[in-house]
């Protein structure tokens, strides 16, 4: 049964847009951390999306996305009202969530709006929350005022300083360590670069440290080890064993290599999504 | 002096495209019979009083009659014969290893050759490829109406399941059958290849079930979207998990996760059910190998092989640590991969992947065996010779080394008994597992078999569900 969109809105136009999804299934048993995988159409692929938000009252998911490849692309060109043909879900392990004092949790990117329902989790556990969100400039930033409705803090840092501190989240993040012993987590998601980051970052002040990581999946329920990845020595599958993992522990390099494995056939399927509509619009 | 008995004629042979042709493409490799062809077949059986046959079909399908029917040209009745027992025999037509089952128990087989039951029932199966099956079965164009109050639920929507719900659907139980991945039929869809088993057959059975009264749900994950207590509060009397053995083993050897090795499940799952054969037409990519190693040498690896051949490889290797006697893959798979051009490379054990600085595989290690004496299984140990290493150049490999139980279900399901090696403990006789009214059949009880002793082990639990829901009915 194919999944009804019933809002959109675009966060970062022709970039990235938020979608609300009629999914009461997936809202009733959706927590921090898990993902679903969706597939937007007829020969299309599965992609995996971490679950921003869920109502399980009105029983809806939210998801957001970066327009990146054919898949995204296609997505981005739905509106509300429009439906996807396959979503499943809710899958992976969730966050470890429990009252710990404070969680520093770092976004950056599209990776801020998956950070957003594993902070909210941390709040209503009981744990002071800070937001630590990231980007280029002001006008690239998601979720601040969602943020700010729950933790007491949220740091934001742009490169170009339009807004908050000029730099980078892991500038921010040091320095919050090193004002305040009692942090008793940081999380991070996003791109593998600043997840690498944020984990040199906390390791010499010893503190915890989670990270999503964002393989690439095919079915996203633990057949296949396309999601593989090396935490501790050990392959686990980021689909049913994570995809949260141990930031100390994750070989990111492999992480990264393994990210850029079908790149050709990405910059292949995206051109040819894109001829098509262009070919489309001319007959239009 | 004695008479010698006149040999039997030899069975039919069976049309298929030529090797240089097929390994092209990834249309069906056997092209079946046609129905002069299916008679002349069906015509050398003996009609046996007591039909052997018919103990080695692990779904019982009545072949004396069936075979009979055909013989007189009678497809109809051929048809009915077999769907009593039958909910997939399209499938089972193809993919059954019948050398072990049925025709391995014809008693033509102990002088000549046996009936050729497998080709006869695809036949059958395939003539009523367009037609109604509750109007051939019935003679209604309605099947029988389930009632509501009867309800079961399957988990996984494999071979077992199906045929627990074919059966308990002819029986009047309305029947739920669950599948977590977006297309139905289990390893039928996103396992066995396309030019083994073309898709279309598989929606076709799949079809016909619906017409049946089966309500199939995909997108749904067992243990995640939903769990087995859920299923009674929602007013199911009987549950059947029938979810596979899906979990890939690996080999744990250095460089597993370089660019360019994939399990087996992923490599077939990207081809059969993303159709990546078709990029980029469909979306989902596949890594192109030029020299391709796949390691094992079951049916899996014989399907992995012949897939990277027409997906363009220049060479394809199998890797395995045995000799060709010992491959666990049918006569018929491991012939007609070598028919195609797959080089064997026997008694050869992987110890480790290379790779260049981007992290993409650029060949193996492996280590020469000899065979020691045999071990548990029965077949002989491979043994290393010591220094005897060689490097085995490639830009892919697909391990396919085996399956275990997937965790997602059985790790949600408390008080679910499993074996030592997590498999599902059941009682042999009703397929119940520790839960009661939970059964389950097929790979998540086993361990890797067939699609016919799955359908052989859902055929069991599925007479015991009906037992009990008709008789508080």
């Amino acid at each position: 049964m194919p999944t009804t969109i019933l809002a959109k809105r675009r966060l970062i136009p022709g970039k990235t847009s938020e979608l609300v999804l009629d999914a009461p299934h997936i809202a009733a048993k959706a927590r921090p951390g898990n993902f679903l995988i969706l597939r937007v159409a007829d020969k299309g692929e599965r992609i995996p999306l971490t679950i921003a938000d869920v109502d399980p009252e009105k029983g809806t998911v939210t998801i957001v996305y970066l327009v990146l490849g054919k898949t995204t692309a296609h997505l981005e060109t739905l509106e509300a009202g429009d439906a996807i043909l396959d979503v499943c879900g809710p899958l992976g392990a969730p966050t470890h969530i429990e009252k710990t004092g404070t969680v520093v949790c770092v976004g950056g990117g599209t990776g801020i709006a998956a950070m957003h329902h594993i902070a909210k989790g941390h709040h209503r556990a009981g744990n002071h929350v800070v937001a630590v969100i990231g980007a280029r400039t002001k006008d690239l930033l998601l979720f601040h005022d969602e943020l700010s409705a729950f933790c007491p803090e949220v740091l934001v840092t742009t490169d170009d300083g339009s807004l908050g501190r000029k730099g980078l989240v892991t500038e921010a993040l040091r320095d919050r360590l090193a004002s305040d012993q009692a942090v008793s987590e940081v999380v991070a998601v996003g791109p593998v670069p600043m997840m690498r980051a944020v984990a040199e970052t906390t390791r010499p002040f010893g503190v915890k440290t989670t990270v999503s990581v964002n393989s690439i999946m095919v079915d996203g329920i633990g057949m296949c080890g396309a999601c593989r990845v090396t935490v501790g020595g050990k392959v686990r599958f980021a689909c049913v064993d994570g995809p949260e993992f141990d930031g100390h522990q994750v070989d990111f390099g492999e992480l990264c290599a393994r990210l850029g494995a079908f790149r050709d056939q990405e910059r292949l399927s995206l051109e040819k999504f894109h001829e098509c509509r262009c070919h489309d619009h001319k007959k239009a | 002096m004695t008479t010698k008995k006149p040999k039997s004629a030899p069975r039919t042979p069976m049309p298929e495209q030529p090797a240089a042709l097929r390994r092209t493409n990834f249309s069906e490799v056997a092209l079946g019979y046609d129905l002069s062809m299916a008679m002349a077949e069906a015509s050398r059986c003996l009609q046996c009083k007591k039909p052997a046959c018919v103990q080695g079909c692990p779904v019982e399908v009545n072949i004396k009659d069936f075979v009979g029917h055909l013989a007189r040209g009678d497809v109809v009745a051929a048809f009915q014969a077999i769907k009593e027992t039958n909910s997939l025999p399209a499938v089972c037509g193809r993919v059954c290893p019948q050398e072990n089952q049925c025709e391995g128990s014809c008693i033509l087989g102990k002088k000549g050759q046996p009936v050729a039951i497998g080709r006869l029932e695809r036949f059958v199966a395939d003539e009523f490829a367009a037609r109604s099956a509750c109007e051939e079965l019935t003679g209604q164009p309605e099947c029988v109406v389930t009632r509501d109050e009867l309800r079961a639920a399957c988990i996984g929507s494999g071979p077992s399941s199906l045929t627990v719900a074919g059966y308990l659907a002819s029986r009047g139980v309305k029947v739920t059958v669950y599948e977590a991945l977006h297309e139905l039929g289990g390893v039928l869809t996103y396992g066995i290849p396309e030019f083994r088993l073309p898709k279309a057959v598989v929606r076709r059975e799949i079809a016909a079930l619906t017409q049946s009264g089966v309500t199939f749900v995909t997108n749904w994950v067992g243990g995640k979207t939903f769990t087995i207590p859920e299923l009674f509060e929602r007013g199911d009397k009987a549950v059947f998990i029938g979810v596979g053995a899906g979990l890939p083993r690996f080999l744990n050897i250095p460089g597993e996760s370089l660019i360019g090795v994939f399990s087996a499940n992923e490599y077939l799952t990207r081809v059969n059910l993303g159709r990546a054969y078709a990029f980029p037409e469909y979306d989902t990519p596949i890594f192109p190998g030029r020299r391709v190693a796949v390691l094992g040498g079951g049916n899996v690896a014989m399907d992995a092989a012949r897939t990277a051949l027409r997906l363009g490889a220049e060479e394809v290797r199998l890797v395995y640590r045995r000799s060709k006697e010992e491959m666990p893959a049918r006569a018929e798979e491991l012939h007609h991969a070598i028919e195609e051009g797959v080089i064997l490379e026997c008694l050869c054990g992987p110890v480790a992947f290379l790779g260049d600085e981007r992290g993409y595989l650029t060949g193996m290690t492996v280590q020469r065996m000899c065979l020691g004496e045999p071990d548990e299984s029965g077949r002989c140990r491979p043994c290393p010779i010591e220094g005897d290493t060689a490097l085995l150049p490639c830009d892919l490999a697909v391990v396919a080394v085996g399956t275990g139980p997937n965790p997602v279900l059985l790790s949600a399901t408390p008080g679910l008994e499993k074996n030592r090696r997590g498999y599902v403990v059941v009682n042999e006789e009703t397929g119940e597992t520790s839960i009661e009214n939970v059964f389950a059949g097929g790979d998540i009880v086993t361990g890797s078999a067939t699609v016919i002793l799955a359908m052989g082990a859902g055929r069991r639990a599925a007479k015991e569900i009906a037992r009990r829901l008709l008789a508080h009915a």
